[in-house]
């Protein structure tokens, strides 16, 4: 039990810092607009807002990692992987996250730390007009790779617990792309409500069955 | 071991360990990173000091800066939102109430709503699953072939990948070194090509079979006629537009109907929703008339003389052009573009003249739609024709399309009851936002009006105010959304990060000069290695998404395409296309199991996958028409920009 909430902590943070980031495209697409307001009816474009784009996309997508990682979101080919017991799948991903995850974001993150301090030392900036610092945009990496680190341990400890108990823990509830088809349906007005019902009920277990090719949902056919 | 056997083990394992179902982007940069290890490794200099970390800190910086994928979550969010706040069944039912006419009217219906709603988002599992329980069951209860309504699902859900602005073109984009915008010219007409070619099978289908789809029972075709509308048409005309014009002129008679409070105002208020396809209509040939005379010119003059030389465009009016050499001429000459001096209204030009694909595939829909469908698909027909490439003819074009436009509208008001009133009153509310919406996306982005970060922008703050207009948007929604952007962009950027740092370190092992030099010694013929590259990458679709595909396998293709002479734009193209193939191929094709998972009990799997292999066929017909006719996908590109 203990373990199960040491578990959610770490995916708390995780998705802590990815939502927590997540919104930052919001101030994206502001700016963005903002500034094709500017420069084409305005006439005044801003130099640097360049710059500010890319910071905010950079930022966005590497604090998303854990937060993706937290709920499984990365792409895996799970053609073969969804047919296997949970243990197999387990033993498979330990390996596979000794193996090649701790070196390579491992890595990410040394490297990212000395890439940072050498920018911050030189207080770099950016290569424009109006200068920006970039050093805190550098310091990006590193804290990325922290957290996708921490995340990394806390999935190599799920895959001990589903090896020892033979099932996987549970995850975090959160959005997710088949959310889509129950708001969709709940405000229609064409639908018969037992379709409706249960298309609600059963879209993800319908999400991963399809995923798997059908092999877990094979009762279906 | 030698460094470039390193690189074919670094390949050999990456196919192995993707299939081992390991998150792909942490094994690209596990595998990188332990390869680029042994290949930088220098017995004198201490551990840390490896050059393979400054390559992959690079590498994710180069990532973090990627000026191509900063559009991505843009659009992601644009299509997150878009899919919350556009009502899908509304859409559906007053598209199928348009098109109740036509053969197969059910099927047609959810072939453009998926086309529409491929426009606004790229979730292949989410369309199927929500058009399943939409779509399939009033296809099944009215008696249709439990293939062609699979087909249909299935076909129509995987096209949200393929049409712009799609994703997956961006990825390739910046894997290819490509322009997006460019990218995303050359994939429009194959994508609406495609689309077209899926309903002219259903249609003629269910014209040579009609007991595949039945028609609909006389009572579900009938549009609501709400009492209000009911008591105008009773009491002033049965033809809705004069009606409403004498009610507001006279509205006593309707004012005084008991119990309907029917106001002026409302009356104003319809009589403006019954003229929204003239409107539209007005819309498209003054945007149309704008940019070719004014904007494109505009842009162009001071380098017109430049651009007149490089211009083949023009090819016909040679001494016209010699007139125009002189700027004091050409402006007297602007209001009947100068055809060849402006690429700018060539390319606007160009927009229209594939009419060969585009307005004909508008043209059914216009021909079937009785409504104010028409009014769309003769909207994008309307673009497509406005700017012939040779200026000469753009004033005949679009006297012509001008003309011809005026005549369906008399013919559609002159059809005008209060049944129809009603159908485009519905059309009006559910389709025109998210229609508008793709279509300035589009337009913004085709004419090179602004970056496609810009119109991504753009097309979310307006996907927002669309989502809010419809007041189908609350704060819980715009939160998923939010998040959902931020997990989908955070997926697609890191594998890229990954597959960055283990290309580098491939050819850095020397792995891709041993593909190259193999792949050459083969000696194939420039069509022989399409086909072969083509038919790898339909296989890797069976077990793998469009993400791994696109950014770990395709790479290793495109440094051979130029010794082929095969231009990267019309392979990545045909990439997309085959991609759709791949995902509509039983017995792996996702699309066919999440249908599985909303039909009735009695629709089996196998009954699915028979309805999808016709569609995979015309997938492969349509490639086909594409190798032997490049120009369906390079011309446009080609005019926009040059």
């Amino acid at each position: 039990m203990n373990t199960q909430r040491l578990l959610h902590t770490v995916d708390r943070i995780s998705t802590f810092a990815g939502k927590a980031c997540a919104w930052l495209i919001i101030v994206l697409m502001l700016v963005v607009v903002v500034e094709v307001f500017k420069r084409y009816i305005l006439n005044a474009p801003t130099g640097f807002i360049y710059d500010v784009n890319n910071m905010l996309y950079g930022t966005l997508f590497m604090m998303g990692g854990a937060y993706t990682l937290a709920h499984d979101g990365h792409v895996r080919g799970d053609f073969f992987y969804g047919r296997f017991q949970p243990r197999t799948q387990a033993w498979l991903d330990l390996l596979l996250y000794v193996l090649f995850f701790l070196p390579g974001i491992g890595a990410l993150t040394w490297a990212g730390w000395t890439y940072f301090n050498e920018s911050l030392a030189m207080k770099e900036q950016t290569f424009n007009a109006t200068p920006l610092p970039l050093y805190p945009f550098k310091f990006v990496i590193p804290i990325a790779g922290v957290v996708v680190m921490l995340q990394g341990i806390a999935e190599i400890i799920r895959c001990v617990v589903c090896i020892r108990t033979g099932v996987w823990t549970p995850r975090l509830k959160d959005a997710e792309e088949m959310d889509v088809v129950g708001q969709q349906l709940a405000n229609s007005e064409y639908v018969d409500d037992d379709a409706r019902r249960e298309a609600i009920e059963r879209a993800h277990s319908i999400d991963e069955a399809a995923h798997q090719r059908g092999a877990a949902g094979k009762e279906l056919t | 071991m030698s460094n470039p056997a390193l690189g074919l083990t670094m390949l050999c394992l990456i196919i192995v360990v993707i299939m081992l179902g390991f998150p792909t982007a942490f094994t690209l940069m596990g595998l990188g990173m332990v390869f680029g290890f042994i290949a930088f490794y220098d017995p004198a200099a201490p551990w840390l000091d490896n050059r393979v970390f400054d390559l992959m800190v690079q590498r994710a910086f180069g990532a973090m800066t990627n000026e191509t994928l900063l559009s991505i979550p843009l659009f992601v969010l644009m299509g997150y939102v878009m899919e919350r706040g556009a009502l899908v069944d509304k859409m559906f039912h007053s598209v199928q109430l348009a098109f109740r006419r036509v053969p197969g009217s059910l099927a047609v219906t959810t072939l453009i709503i998926c086309t529409f709603w491929g426009i606004a988002s790229g979730l292949v599992g989410a369309v199927v699953v929500l058009m399943g329980v939409i779509a399939m069951r009033p296809m099944l209860n009215a008696g249709y072939d439990t293939r062609l309504a699979a087909g249909v699902i299935t076909a129509g859900g995987t096209l949200g990948i393929l049409i712009p602005p799609s994703v997956m073109i961006i990825v390739y984009a910046a894997v290819a070194g490509q322009s997006v915008v460019k990218l995303y010219a050359a994939a429009i007409f194959p994508g609406f090509f495609l689309a077209f070619l899926y309903l002219v099978y259903v249609i003629g289908w269910a014209m040579l079979n009609p007991k595949v789809a039945p028609r609909l029972p006389i009572e579900q075709q009938r549009a609501i006629v709400t009492p209000w509308v009911a008591h105008i048409a009773a009491s002033y005309s049965p033809r809705m537009l004069p009606a409403l014009l004498q009610a507001i002129a006279s509205p006593a008679r309707a004012v005084r109907a008991p119990g309907l409070q029917i106001s002026w105002l409302r009356l104003v208020r319809a009589l403006m929703r019954a003229l929204v396809p003239l409107w539209l209509a007005l819309l498209c040939f003054g945007t149309a008339w704008w940019y070719v005379t004014i904007y494109s010119q505009k842009v162009d003059e001071p380098n017109t003389a430049a651009t007149q030389l490089s211009q083949p465009a023009g090819g016909g009016t040679v001494a016209a052009t010699g007139g125009l050499q002189e700027p004091p001429a050409q402006s007297g000459d602007l209001e009947a573009p100068p055809g060849g001096d402006e690429p700018k209204a060539a390319d606007s030009g160009d927009l229209q003249a594939p009419p060969g694909s585009e307005s004909e595939a508008s043209a059914p829909a216009a021909g079937a739609a009785p409504a104010g469908l028409q009014q769309m698909g003769g909207g994008s027909a309307v673009d497509e024709q406005k700017a012939p490439g040779i200026p000469e003819s753009f004033n005949l074009v679009f006297g012509l399309s001008a003309a011809f436009t005026l005549a369906l509208l008399v013919w559609y008001y002159v059809k005008f009851d209060a049944e129809q009133y009603e159908i485009l009153s519905m059309l009006v509310s559910s389709v025109m936002p998210l229609a508008t919406l793709t279509i300035v996306v589009l337009g913004v982005i085709l004419l090179g009006i602004t970056t496609a970060t810009e119109s991504a922008a753009v097309g979310a703050a307006g996907a927002f105010l669309m989502a809010f207009y419809a007041r189908t948007l609350d704060f819980q929604r715009i939160k998923e959304a939010v998040f959902l952007t931020a997990k989908t962009t955070s997926m697609v950027c890191w594998l890229f990060v990954g597959s960055a740092l283990f290309s580098a370190v491939f050819a850095l092992l020397g792995g891709q000069r041993l593909v190259e030099e193999w792949v050459l010694s083969m000696d194939l013929t420039s069509l022989q290695f399409m086909l072969l590259s083509q038919a790898i990458i339909f296989v890797l679709g069976w077990p793998l998404e469009w993400t791994e595909i696109i950014v770990i396998f395709v790479p290793i293709f495109l440094p051979l395409l130029a010794h082929f002479q095969i231009d990267p734009m019309l392979w990545g193209v045909l990439v997309f296309v085959n991609l759709q193939a791949a995902f509509l191929s039983p017995p792996v094709a996702m699309s066919a199991f999440y249908l599985k998972g909303v039909c009735p009990p009695h629709v089996t799997i196998n009954q699915i996958f028979a309805g999808m292999m016709p569609y995979m066929l015309i997938v492969i017909l349509c490639m086909v028409i594409m190798y032997v006719w490049p120009g369906l996908t390079l011309w446009l590109p080609k005019f926009l920009y040059g």
